[in-house]
């Protein structure tokens, strides 16, 4: 059958086939197209595929509507669960009344705290000193403490009984006056948890360098106080759960929207005492995570407890209100800042209060974040001494925990504001006083003042690029010319480094490695076998680049198998812009140890040395000798001429233990103009020059710099979690939490420069989070900068325009009087 | 109290006897089983659940499927046309206009609406990008940051033009 090329109307070439390798089945009519325009792209040449503009694998299914997210599964008998929330943000449960639910139309169960009281807790992998870890058990037992905290689940042949019958359960609370005001929380004596006798989690230090001498010599000292607002994450798919038990052989399926399958196994079996290897855990499509589905929730266990308990599968969609009240929340911090410089803008010291509102209950990364904060608080800087205090604090709110950045954009909003404040007062511009004190390109690895080492850099170059690329010396003359006919246009810049690639195993609280195995199929085809678990980040298909590189094949011939851990070894999961640097490293390595058996083996066949085994265009060999792929694979299969001690199969599995954290950088450059009349904000130019080392797929880099710098841009500008002072959740439906949509974000400039790191053989080092982390301060130091006539140093975000126009009215009456 | 109801959906018709408060999405999802519709808020607020209802883009979140009775539905799993890929699926594809996919259903349904009911488009123009960012304003994405989204829908807006124009020529 001839395929048509549409555009040109001549046969298409197809993709290039490696001699060798079985020809592939055909594609559907409907993805040949697509397949000209990823021929296009390649310039039909085969390897390298890494550094190319392969369009992704996972697409296919993803635009034509027939992937499966968790929501989408159907098995015969299946029931469904709904759950009863606490409409309080604290309260003392008087009782709970079930008996109408049970006897509403098409109920199976109904299950409260009294049958699952006996379960494990949610876990908590905090490991500090002096941490308090109250009891955080699936269905809330005698109180609850915040709004949306799971108090019974009903379970019924349809959704829509379910939800009927979840509205007959009748719940007696006493409310509490609840504890929402961490500051307050702190001095109070109303405890969010009795047994705690405090609502201080626990405390943190970090202290290095001479800080009082710092703050003594210095000639001034720049301090600040910054709110980093309460974020909800809200993946466009909720969280979702599926189980079935099997009583026969006693298995238990689970199927999440989770990003760490592995984990989650090893929890549920922890929390229903089940033994481990009768648990699976399969995440089908997920539809986003950003952090959030970095966890072990509540319903993870009581929707498996349910299947176990009545023989038949149960199915749980998060509905968007849960999602926003019992899906775990990001940032809320208060910071206490203060700088000690030198007049040159030479930063002598930092001290530094972080005070992390935790909301009622650790979920499993909680404590942890903020201290992320800490390790990351001097940014891209060589500063002299720090102090940072951090304080975690219990209140009447949803946990916060991992969001897109997880502590670390806090850390670079706080770096990277105070670094503005200082030229401001030095009266030095904002890109000289960064330069000043950034560390050398010789310097690294650099020994960072917290207590880290960064593995790559060159800040400058990346910062001289975006102020390139931004014209910086045209933004600042529009500025001056604005000013001048009293309207404000500011110019921000943030220089950011983040820490990615998490991380040694020393440094992370349950493990820092992730495994990988390759294996090559008989008919020649590569099973990749990965711990990472992608949920849109396009793992398909980036490590698919990277094996086709190795074995001299095409993506297509290779399909990465995550997110079943039946069928995928142990691993640790995808966050922390962590799955190529670590997981594809993992599976890079295991190619490696795979190709090197093939390499034995051609080498064999064809009586030369291993080390002269070439692999390419579906070929194994020297110039003048080689073999089909195909060939040395059915060698390896056949197992009837192998070198002597070379084991049959082709199959390989590492565990990757890398020995740093990754430091991708960046400076993001955003120009903005504000109406002083209406406060409202209008973003005029937005530059990224970001370095994540070498790159596999320059468009997939760039999707993941455009969505995090967006969910940036919206917490400097929109996003806010709130709670009134009765600890109600206002902002709990899609109307009153403020998502961006596309005419209120701008068009992005990107740009890169390439310094590789040093910690893996591929040099990579992780994108996911650097637009988010970068651009926040980039906002607020331009929105700050343009009112800079009127006397306004800081505005809190988000920077809505009621907010903006406020501060501006205070500033012209200040001025007036 | 059921009431039995027809719907045409791409192309086939189903019959059930629902409630009259079952939702629209729910029908396409749990009765015609075509589950590449999402459901993203259930409150008309996020556009992932959009179809085309007679030929027009409409959150099926927000119609009740009575509403639906006798009418025909388009939803994502039946925008490619004899094994092609609709333009603005390709448009997606090609320009890097998905990452989890979550939202993209309703956004190629909407997409699709757009192009066709543009003032640009029906002058034979493509859309220019404000109005493709304010068209698409019905629906969130939280992955892509909307650039390569505008992206594929230029894309697919020249595509469509330029067959329209060999279709005249
Ligand atoms: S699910 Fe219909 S608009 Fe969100
Ligand atoms: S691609 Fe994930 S929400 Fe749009």
């Amino acid at each position: 059958m001839a395929i048509r090329s549409r555009k040109t109307g001549k046969p298409a070439p197809r993709q290039m086939a490696p001699q060798g390798t079985l020809a592939r089945a055909p594609k559907k009519a409907a993805e040949r197209g697509i397949a000209a325009a990823q021929k296009s792209r390649t310039n039909g040449r085969p390897e390298p595929w890494v550094g190319r503009r392969y369009l992704r694998k996972e697409d296919p299914r993803l635009i034509q509507g027939i992937s499966h997210y968790a929501d989408d599964l159907r098995l015969p008998g299946m029931l469904h669960c709904v759950f009863v929330r606490s409409p309080h943000a604290y309260a003392r449960i008087a009782g709970i009344h079930t008996g109408a639910a049970r006897s509403s139309p098409g109920v199976v169960a109904v299950y409260t705290a009294s049958d699952t009281k006996a379960l494990g807790v949610v876990p908590c992998a905090g490991a500090l000193p002096d941490l308090k870890i109250p009891r955080h058990p699936v269905l809330a037992e005698g109180h609850v403490r915040h709004v949306g905290e799971p108090v019974a689940a009903v379970i019924a042949e349809d959704l829509y009984q379910a939800r009927d019958a979840a509205e007959k359960v009748q719940v007696e609370y006493d409310p509490l006056p609840a504890v929402v005001d961490p500051e307050k929380a702190l001095a109070g004596t109303n405890f969010v948890h009795a047994s705690v006798k405090s609502n201080q989690a626990f405390t943190h230090q970090l202290k290095n360098g001479d800080v009082d001498a710092a703050f003594s010599r210095a000639d001034r000292v720049v301090k600040a106080r910054f709110v980093n607002q309460r974020l909800a994450p809200v993946s466009m798919e909720t969280r979702g759960v599926v189980a079935q038990y099997l009583p026969g052989e006693k298995t238990l399926t689970v199927w999440s929207s989770t990003q760490i399958p592995h984990l989650l196994k090893t929890q549920v079996a922890l929390i229903l005492g089940v033994p481990e290897t009768h648990v699976r855990v399969v995440t089908p499509e997920v539809g986003g995570g950003f952090g959030s589905k970095l966890n072990v929730y509540r319903e993870e266990a009581v929707v498996p407890f349910a299947a176990m308990q009545l023989g038949r599968p149960v199915k749980w969609s998060e509905s968007r209100r849960e999602n926003i009240a019992a899906t775990i929340h990001g940032r809320d911090q208060i910071n206490y800042v203060e700088l000690a410089l030198k007049k040159n803008g030479t930063i002598l010291g930092m001290r530094a209060r972080v005070i992390s509102d935790l909301g009622a209950y650790h979920q499993l990364l909680t404590p942890i974040i903020p201290t992320l904060t800490a390790l990351l608080i001097s940014g891209c800087y060589k500063i002299g001494a720090l102090q940072c205090d951090v304080v975690g604090v219990f209140t009447n709110k949803m946990a916060t925990d991992a969001y897109r950045g997880a502590g670390r954009p806090e850390a670079t909003y706080i770096i990277e504001r105070m670094v503005d404040l200082a030229a401001r007062e030095l009266n030095l511009d904002p890109a000289e006083i960064r330069r000043r004190n950034f560390p050398k390109p010789r310097e690294y690895p650099f020994a960072t003042i917290t207590g880290i080492t960064y593995d790559s850099g060159n800040y400058e170059n990346a910062m001289k690029k975006a102020l390139e690329l931004a014209g910086y010396s045209r933004l600042r003359a529009r500025q001056k010319d604005a000013w001048k006919r009293g309207k404000y246009y500011g110019v921000g810049l943030s220089t950011y480094v983040e820490i990615c690639a998490m991380g040694p195993s020393t440094a992370m609280p349950a493990g820092g490695w992730e495994s990988g195995t390759v294996r090559v199929e008989p008919t020649g085809k590569i099973t990749v076998l990965t711990g990472a678990s992608p949920h849109g980040q396009g793992q398909e298909t980036t490590f698919a680049q990277i094996v086709a590189d190795i074995f001299g094949l095409t993506p297509d011939d290779v399909n990465i198998v995550h997110g079943d851990t039946a069928a995928v070894p142990y691993g640790i999961g995808t966050f922390g812009s962590r799955a190529t640097a670590v997981g594809g490293t993992a599976m890079y390595i295991a190619a490696q140890k795979v190709k090197a058996k093939m390499a034995a083996i051609a080498a064999h066949l064809l009586g030369e040395k291993a080390a002269a085994m070439n692999f390419s265009a579906g070929r194994v060999g020297t110039k003048k000798k080689s073999l089909g792929f195909g060939e040395v694979v059915g060698a390896a299969y056949v197992a009837r001429n192998l070198p002597p001690g070379v084991e049959p199969g082709l199959e390989a599995t590492h565990f990757f233990e890398p020995s740093n954290f990754t430091f991708p950088f960046g400076t993001h450059v955003v120009s903005c103009e504000v109406d002083a009349e209406t406060g409202h904000i209008r973003i005029d130019k937005y530059v990224a020059v970001d370095d994540c080392g070498n790159v596999i797929n320059p468009l997939l880099v760039e999707g993941q710099i455009h969505g995090g710098i967006v969910q940036g841009v919206s917490q400097a500008l929109f996003e806010e979690v709130i709670y009134n002072e009765d600890g109600q959740l206002v902002t709990g439906t899609l109307m009153d939490y403020s998502m961006p949509k596309a005419a209120q974000v701008p068009e992005f400039i990107l740009e890169r420069t390439c310094t590789p790191s040093p910690v893996n053989p591929m040099g990579v080092k992780g994108v996911g989070e650097a637009g988010t982390i970068a651009s926040t301060p980039a906002v607020v130091n331009a929105v700050c900068d343009a009112l800079r006539p009127l006397g306004i140093t800081h505005i809190d975000m988000p920077l809505k325009p009621e907010k903006v126009w406020r501060a501006i009215q205070q500033a012209r009456a200040a001025a007036a009087s | 109290m059921t009431k039995d109801i027809k719907i045409k959906i791409n192309g086939v018709e189903h019959r059930a006897s629902v409630e009259p408060r079952l939702l629209l999405v729910h029908f396409l999802r749990e009765v015609a089983g075509l589950t590449g519709t999402h459901i993203g808020c259930e409150t008309s607020l996020c556009g992932a659940c959009t179809v085309m209802l007679e030929g027009r883009a409409v959150k099926s979140c927000t119609v009740l499927a009575v509403q639906a009775d006798g009418a025909s539905v388009t939803t994502v799993e039946g925008l490619a046309q004899s094994g092609a890929l609709h333009p603005v699926q390709e448009g997606f594809w090609e320009e890097h206009g998905l990452q989890c996919g979550y939202c993209t259903p309703g956004m190629i349904m909407a997409a699709a609406d757009l192009l066709e009911h543009s003032p640009a488009a029906a002058a034979g123009a493509t859309p220019g990008d404000l109005e493709i960012r304010e068209g698409l304003g019905g629906n969130i994405c939280r992955c892509t940051g909307y650039q390569n989204i505008v992206a594929a829908v230029r894309s697919a807006a020249r595509k469509m033009n330029r067959r329209k124009k060999a279709v005249a020529a």
